[in-house]
């Protein structure tokens, strides 16, 4: 295993191994329509030694972080803790930020709430 | 003697979410218990930090739930997404070991906090420490014949292990607190279901997606309004849903049936 794939292990803490393929991620996600890689899928990118894919993938963007997958797992896989892995080896990286302070002016309206601008540079940027 | 808390507000309630902590507030002294602002408290991040490594990113939580600690009282939130991250923090600083030895060695406590305080959401006040019937008693202005939907969107529901809040896939907590104001709860199926979240910031077509679902589906079980807890959620039904719908937060409503003014 390569060090990219061990360094997803271990900030997701998760053991992709416990999956058994049935798919209730995917079917819960509310990305899914929108995600490259679907949630059932990002145990075997780990797996498979394919983690710099799953960091690109546009999925990394688009979990909500709603927890759904993590609700509805039977094994307790926790696919959301492997995506945002994948997204904090990108963030962690020098200039992996996808959110800089000087976007924000265009990207905000009257009523954009705090908790808005918090999680987004939470997510987006280290 | 009321009941006393520790209140954890967080940042949007002290600006684009004032009314919620203005009314949360008045409806607590009617009700007979008081929130004791945390002083110092520090926002908590908005999102939970997933990374299994990840230590700065809870102190502010560790530090809130520390004060209350020290006060003997139970934590209140309000805000969903303070609720989740904070109660998160709070158990893993109660059972991942980990955790809990290196925020404690980064914050030299006098004692190390080890997950003692008890983490709230004043609609768990509601149901668990005052008693919905006893709201009803309280209720000046009974909403008749409103129909109300309860969004409970995610970050009070998931994960259900931790969060203890609520069923996650068939919740009745705000289901009984409309109840208990008088009016009539619309149960519709996409009241767990995610508003769009942060990613309104960068997508706001993925959010337009989302809670448009969210609002079509309130309307088409007939419902009048909807209530929610949390600001962003409430962002998400106004601004992206492309629906008219009116969204309030709980405590709004709470204050109008108490007969409460909730001017500042």
């Amino acid at each position: 295993m390569s060090n990219r794939e061990e360094k997803v292990l271990q900030i997701s803490g998760v053991n992709p191994r416990k999956c058994m393929k049935c798919g209730k991620c995917s079917a819960s996600c509310p990305s899914y329509d929108e995600m490259d890689i679907k949630p059932h899928q990002f145990v075997s990118y780990v797996l498979n030694g394919r983690t710099k894919a799953l960091a690109e993938s546009k999925s990394v963007e688009k979990c909500l972080a709603c927890f759904a997958c993590v609700e509805r797992c039977p094994r307790n896989v926790e696919p959301a803790k492997i995506i945002d892995a994948a997204r904090q080896l990108n963030v962690r990286q020098r200039y992996g930020d996808t959110l800089s302070a000087n976007d924000i002016p265009s990207l905000i309206d009257e009523d954009t709430p705090q908790q808005l601008l918090v999680s987004a540079f939470r997510k987006y940027k280290r | 003697m009321a009941l006393k808390y520790s209140y954890y507000p967080g940042c949007t309630l002290k600006n684009k979410a004032k009314s919620l902590d203005i009314t949360a507030r008045k409806c607590a002294s009617a009700l007979g218990f008081e929130l004791e602002e945390i002083e110092n408290w520090q926002c908590c991040g908005g999102v939970y930090p997933l990374g299994s490594d990840e230590i700065a990113t809870k102190l502010s939580s560790v530090r809130a739930l520390d004060y209350a600690k020290s006060k003997s009282q139970k934590l209140v939130t309000l805000c969903s997404a303070c609720h989740h991250v904070i109660k998160r923090v709070n158990d893993d600083m109660k059972n991942v070991p980990d955790t809990r030895m290196r925020a404690n060695n980064y914050l030299k406590l006098d004692t190390p906090y080890c997950g003692e305080t008890q983490v709230l959401h004043y609609l768990e006040v509601l149901r668990d420490e005052i008693g919905f019937d006893n709201i009803a008693k309280a209720v000046k202005n009974p909403l008749k014949g409103v129909k109300i939907g309860a969004y409970y969107g995610c970050m009070l529901l998931r994960p259900s292990k931790i969060m203890e809040f609520d069923n996650p896939e068939n919740p009745q907590i705000m289901e009984d607190f409309i109840k208990a104001l008088g009016a009539q709860s619309v149960i519709f199926p996409y009241r767990n279901e995610c508003c769009g979240g942060h990613v309104a910031l960068k997508s706001p077509e993925s959010a337009q997606k989302l809670s448009g679902k969210v609002t079509r589906s309130a309307e088409g079980f007939g419902a009048d309004m909807l209530i929610t807890a949390c600001p962003l959620c409430l962002y998400n039904l106004n601004k992206n849903s492309q629906s008219d719908i009116p969204v309030y937060y709980f405590t709004e409503l709470l204050a109008k049936a108490l007969g409460i003014d909730s001017e500042e």
